[in-house]
């Protein structure tokens, strides 16, 4: 039942457009019609040692594409289409690919490798295939070294592609003794030897058990650290990173062998190549994520014990490894400020110590305080740098009474050479530095502040003056600006030091916006955040000044808007920027809004933004949309019920956005902004609830949207029911049934860490509906249409009670929704809260909760219920 | 070569402007659907618990109302209107006055002690000062005296008690506190709470409310020193468990404040406006300068004197609900007509300072009845009002 697909596979790679597109056409007829031969077709195919080796790859790929898809629902559905094949026709495709392991094409062997691991990917977790494992390590000592090669890769492939829990640990011990033993050193072929290093690296985490166990542990770390010395750099480079994976998973395991590996790094970050070199340092790195997570816990635990005991490696290490890492700092590269994506030895090693700093606190700075005063000043702009970045990185860690004095020192000098360092490599880092002393040092929270009205005015002067820079250096500058301002957000509005400098931080900051180089170095984009973080942090004071940027800010976006034909990458840009203008008028209506005095200037503004807003609806950008509709949502929130004069010309737009399942933001923004929208306007919302209630079911019943935007959707069931109270009765019937087969599924889950918090998000969003349409109802004589669902809400609260797997918000608004049916349906529903058991158990478990949310709205409830009762 | 993905991009913030302007609209989004949750859930409870607010007898006082003021002024207090403290805070003048005068629970004095003191019952020293009510709502903070007039109005860092607030606050909100004014540090002392951020708390246990207060104030910034937004400071009052070390400690320990006397709140009690036996309170010279009434010039009268209503049918009662009846012949009691007084005395402040001037009940007698255990045979004998 194979058909010859040769042709058709090397015309889908032809140069020739028409001639690709007809390929692909019938390709794609060909696997609707008969899939069972399409891929029996396609694995032939790659197994043929007859055919050309494009036609062999590409057959594998899309074999391999046939079997599994980024998109959740299409992956179901390709499985589920798999598994229903015929089982002899799935057997003749695993040993077409199975076979094609020992093909002398690397290219075949490499696509069939990972064909292998999607069809085990799928069988395996079905309990099929068995066989495969033993299959792959038959005679593995006696293969050929290609055909070697390509099972160790395949092994790595499988171990990335399913869980643990598939594979039985007599399985996983045949794949690590094969996979150790090829990275031996006594292994002569660097090929097979790197394969094996690749496959480790996945095959980490189902080691558990082997690393348990001392001896299996001992020859296991031997291997990785004798392949960190192997001559070829790519396999140093793999062991590095199995060195990096194992101090993530398995850091408890690490005492003995520390000190080695110490050894090891360090002699790789002195001498070998940097993709070696970055990876030793990326160990220490991640060493210190590790520790600085267990400490976490001891502090924020009463008991003080974590589940895996801290043993202070980076403590230990720290008189060798600091030296270490002040050492790659000055190997920068020329330019690495200006590219965008850089990453070097010199970067890594500073991003290092940063992480240091955080895990051991002050001892760091008596270690790095003499480096920083021998180069600060030397000629050299690499010791100049160097030392002013190993300053910026400790800055976060140590206690601020330790760095304060250090800082108040230091300040002066780096304001000076922000203006006047002859390189520009130290400008950028001195800016950067200051930001990092604004953002961890200045603030009410301290004791001390680093910041004085004696030297506030030197501070923003040179930092204006400094965003006049080359655009890295400018961008370095308006980022500790940034921090400057955020130190004040929560100072008394007549204490903000700021206030006689602000009228020159809004004009400077709005001048970078409009340098001509303000596209470089994400300069534009910084810019406008300081601005925004500037507003945001500003008191009633400024506001008369914030006020006046609003016209400013929207002609900038209405001159946007002005239709030029334009490059897609000019338009692009142009999107880029609007967004950015949205963004910033969101901020100043979000601040002016909260203003009693100034809500009238926003008032008068109002038309003329609503009507740039929509006109952003125009742009193709998902980025510009999500912008305007997030501005467009806090200007309802500010002009409140005034905001139904726009309703009319609005609501297509905000159904458009709820329409919008490829870019699931846009879509999620709006479910925001319909709640939003719901507060402002309360019944006067109900002309166009149709609408968009029928786009939200639509929404709800799509496999194409993204799962995170359902939840807020069932929210906004609950903002819609109580804006319009008793008018939510049509919708009953359609909005009940989902939020039930929801709410059972949400309690049938169970799968697994990463699904738990989006049930209990979910779980969330169902309670808030309920609540809504409870408080609703309330009052109304309609009410009692609610009834009929009630015993299966109350069975709802009961299962999540008795599954104990939800969340503390879960538990407050669950606790809440038994009162407001309480609440709502009162002596009708008497008999059914008797009932059930949320009524006592839970209830009394919330009522002496520790949680002030929980407790409050169990107090509620209890309330409710005793008045419910007493009827 | 690019970083390791989960690392923070070299020289840059941790997240971005946008994300951050996204995380914060979900904030407010979600802060507003409370606010409209607790709305919706209020509104409810505080109809409810007004109504019995509102059951209490209407009657002029003997000395202020005398035949100035009937029962017909505008239906405010009229029972079981729906009413709430937004509403209310819109009325004027002698309105005004009149319904806030009935929003505080009225302690009754310690005539007996209760059963099971040490372990139903809190204790905390009373501070010195103006009792009164106070509201934040709409951006401004009001505090009126027992009498319904006003003390201050204030810009405070209460909930909705400023016209200054961050963008993520709360859209309209009110809060009511029970509080005492203490004129030498300035500071509003707060004994209880009464709603918190449109949450009512009247039909929660003193525990709860208790509980509330200490985490809910610090919480807001009310307890900061004054500035521009915030005039006058606010504090909690410590609040002690009424065993014999918590009774000692709010006896002796060292106050903020002057003291005046001690307040004792049973756990279980919710916030029922007027008088109520669930709260009482306790003085003697130790802990107040005002253990025995004192007349207009501060001193201590020969006689005891009393404040009394009188009713329609032209009997004589106490402030109690029900009302007391007093017997104004033929006890050796001499009546007069005394404006000064707003109230009319409760009948356990009548017997309270009768006893203060023969057999006070004496912390001695406090502590006694804690240690010895049973509180039964430690009360004291029942006095009969004898006159003079």
């Amino acid at each position: 039942m194979a058909m010859e697909v040769t042709q058709i596979l090397l015309n889908a790679q032809s140069v020739d457009g028409n001639v690709r597109k007809q390929a692909e056409e019938s390709l794609k007829q060909f696997q609707g019609q008969n899939l069972a031969s399409f891929l029996l077709s396609l694995a032939g195919e790659l197994a043929s040692e007859e055919k050309p080796v494009e036609s062999r790859k590409l057959a594998g790929l899309i074999l391999k594409n046939a079997l599994d898809a980024k998109e959740q629902q299409r992956k179901f559905e390709l499985v589920q289409r798999w598994l229903a094949l015929d089982a002899s026709v799935k057997a003749q495709i695993r040993s077409y690919v199975v076979k094609t392991l020992a093909s002398p094409s690397h290219d075949a062997r490499s696509t069939a490798s990972q064909a292998i691991a999607k069809l085990a990917g799928i069988e395996l977790p079905h309990k099929q295939w068995p066989e495969l494992i033993d299959t792959l390590l038959s005679n593995i000592p006696q293969l050929p070294a290609h055909t070697k090669q390509a099972t160790l890769e395949t092994l790595g492939y499988i171990c990335e592609e399913v869980s643990p829990e598939v594979v039985d640990q007599g399985h996983v011990n045949k794949i690590l003794t094969a996979v150790v033993q090829g990275m031996n050193a006594s292994e002569g072929n660097n090929e097979v030897r790197l394969a094996a290093t690749l496959a480790l690296y996945n095959a980490l985490g189902f080691a558990q058990a082997n690393f348990s166990n001392d001896m299996e542990r001992d020859y296991i770390m031997r291997v990785v650290c004798e392949a960190t010395l192997s001559p070829e750099v790519k396999i140093r480079q793999a062991a590095f990173e199995c060195l990096v994976a194992i101090s993530s998973t398995y850091y408890e395991k690490l005492a003995p062998y520390i000190h080695d590996i110490f050894n090891i790094t360090s002699k790789a970050v002195k001498e070998d190549e940097e993709p070696v070199a970055l990876q030793a340092v990326e160990f220490w790195s991640s060493i210190c994520d590790e520790e600085i997570d267990i400490l976490e816990e001891y502090g924020g635990d009463f008991s003080g014990d974590s589940e895996i005991p801290c043993f202070y490696f980076i403590k230990q290490a720290l008189p060798v490894l600091v030296p270490m890492l002040l050492e790659t700092l000055l190997k920068q590269e020329e330019d690495q400020d200006q590219d965008e994506g850089a990453w070097n030895i010199a970067m890594a090693g500073g991003t290092c110590l940063g992480l240091v700093a955080r895990t051991v606190g002050d001892d760091i700075i008596p270690l790095v305080m003499p480096f920083i005063e021998e180069n600060i000043a030397k000629p050299d702009w690499r010791q100049r740098e160097a030392a002013t970045y190993a300053f910026g990185s400790i800055l976060e860690g140590p206690a601020p009474e330790k760095l304060v004095p250090l800082v108040n020192v230091a300040l002066n000098f780096m304001l000076n050479a922000l203006m006047k360092d002859s390189s520009n490599h130290v400008k950028d880092t001195t800016a950067w530095t200051l930001g990092r002393m604004f953002e961890f040092l200045h603030g009410n929270t301290l004791d001390t502040p680093i910041i004085t009205p004696a030297n506030c005015q030197q501070i923003v002067t040179v930092l204006l003056q400094s965003m006049k820079d080359v655009p890295n250096v400018a961008e370095k500058s308006c980022g500790a600006l940034y921090f400057l301002a955020q130190g004040y957000e929560d100072a008394a509005p007549s204490l903000s030091p700021l206030t006689p400098y602000f009228q020159d931080i809004l004009e400077g900051l709005f001048a970078v916006t409009r340098r001509e180089d303000a596209g470089e170095s994400r300069l534009r984009t910084a810019a406008y955040e300081t601005l925004n973080e500037v507003v945001r942090c500003s008191t009633e004071e400024t506001a008369p000044m914030v006020q006046q940027l609003i016209p400013h800010i929207m002609l900038e976006l209405h001159q946007t808007l002005e239709g030029q034909t334009l490059s897609s990458d000019e338009r692009d840009k142009q999107n880029e920027l609007q967004g950015l203008l949205c963004g910033c008028l969101q901020v100043l209506i979000q601040k002016l809004g909260s203003l009693e005095t100034f809500k009238y200037v926003l008032l008068q503004h109002a038309d003329q933004m609503m009507g740039l807003f929509l006109r952003v609806f125009s742009s193709r950008s998902a980025t510009a949309h999500e912008e305007a509709m997030l501005a467009i949502g806090a200007l309802a929130y500010a002009t409140s019920s005034g905001f139904d004069k726009y309703m009319s010309e609005f609501c297509r737009y905000l159904e458009m956005g709820l329409r919008n399942f490829e870019d699931y933001q846009v879509c999620a923004i709006t479910v925001g902004v319909v709640g939003d929208l719901c507060r402002a306007l309360e019944d006067k919302i109900l002309p166009y609830c149709d609408g968009i209630m029928t786009q939200l079911l639509k929404d709800l019943s799509s496999n194409d949207l993204h799962r995170s935007v359902k939840p807020p959707i069932f929210s906004c069931f609950g903002d819609i029911a109580l804006a319009i109270g008793e008018h939510f009765e049509k919708y009953l019937i359609y909005a009940m049934p989902m939020l039930q087969s929801a709410a059972e599924l949400s309690i049938h889950t169970g799968l697994g860490e990463d699904m738990t918090e989006y049930t209990n998000t979910l779980r969330n969003g169902i309670l808030e509906a309920y609540s809504g349409i409870f408080q609703g109802f309330k009052g109304s004589p309609k009410s009692q249409l609610l009834l009929p669902y009630t015993p299966h809400i109350l069975q709802f609260l009961d299962s999540l009670y008795m599954e104990k797997d939800m969340d503390d918000v879960v538990s407050k608004t669950a606790i809440g929704v038994l009162g407001d049916l309480a609440d709502t349906l009162q002596s009708s529903a008497g008999p059914l809260i008797q009932q059930s058991v949320s009524s006592r158990e839970f209830l009394s478990e919330c009522l002496s909760s520790h949680d002030d949310m929980i407790k409050e709205s169990a107090e509620w409830a209890k309330m409710a219920i005793s008045r419910a009762l007493s009827y | 070569m690019a970083p390791p993905e989960h690392r923070r991009q070299f020289k840059r913030p941790a997240i971005s402007d946008q994300q951050r302007r996204r995380e914060l609209s979900l904030q407010r989004q979600a802060q507003n659907r409370l606010d409209a949750q607790h709305r919706a859930r209020c509104l409810a409870s505080s109809a409810l618990s007004f109504e019995t607010a509102e059951c209490e007898p209407e009657c002029p006082e003997v000395e202020l109302e005398l035949g100035s003021e009937n029962e017909g002024d505008g239906g405010v207090g009229s029972p079981h209107e729906e009413f709430d403290v937004r509403k209310a805070s819109k009325l004027r003048g002698a309105q005004a006055r009149k319904w806030f005068a009935r929003q505080l629970i009225l302690p009754e004095w310690m005539i007996d002690i209760p059963d099971r003191l040490s372990l139903e019952w809190y204790v905390f020293v009373r501070p010195s000062g103006n009792r009164c009510f106070v509201v934040s709502s709409n951006g401004i903070t009001v505090s009126r005296l027992r009498n319904g007039s006003i003390l201050h109005r204030f810009p405070s860092a209460l909930p909705g008690g400023s016209r200054f607030r961050d963008s993520s606050g709360p859209a309209q909100t009110y809060s009511i506190l029970d509080c005492i004014f203490h004129e030498a540090d300035q500071t509003y002392y707060v004994i209880d709470m009464v709603c918190w951020r449109g949450y009512s708390l009247y039909d929660c246990t003193a525990e709860f409310r208790f509980f509330w207060i200490n985490s809910k104030l610090a919480e807001c910034g009310a307890c900061e020193p004054p500035s521009q937004n915030h005039r006058y400071r606010f504090s909690p009052v410590t609040v002690y468990n009424c065993d014999h070390g918590g009774l000692i400690a709010a006896y002796t320990g060292p106050v903020p404040y002057a003291k005046d006397g001690l307040l004792f709140y049973n756990k279980q009690a919710h916030y029922q406006t007027g008088n109520t036996p669930l709260a009482l309170v306790w003085k003697d010279d130790n802990c107040s300068q005002y253990v025995i009434d004192t007349d207009n010039k501060g001193n201590i009268p020969s006689k005891q004197h009393l404040v009394l209503e009188l009713q329609d049918d032209l009997k004589v009662t106490t402030s109690d609900d029900p009302p007391v009846e007093i017997l104004l012949h033929g006890q050796g009691l001499r009546s007069e007509v005394n404006r000064a007084r707003a109230f009319a005395d409760s009948y356990s402040k009548v017997i309270f300072q009768y006893t203060v001037r023969r057999s006070p009940l004496k912390m001695e007698d406090l502590l006694f009845s804690l240690s010895s255990g049973n509180d039964l045979e430690n009360r004291p004998a029942d006095v009969e009002m004898a006159g003079e």
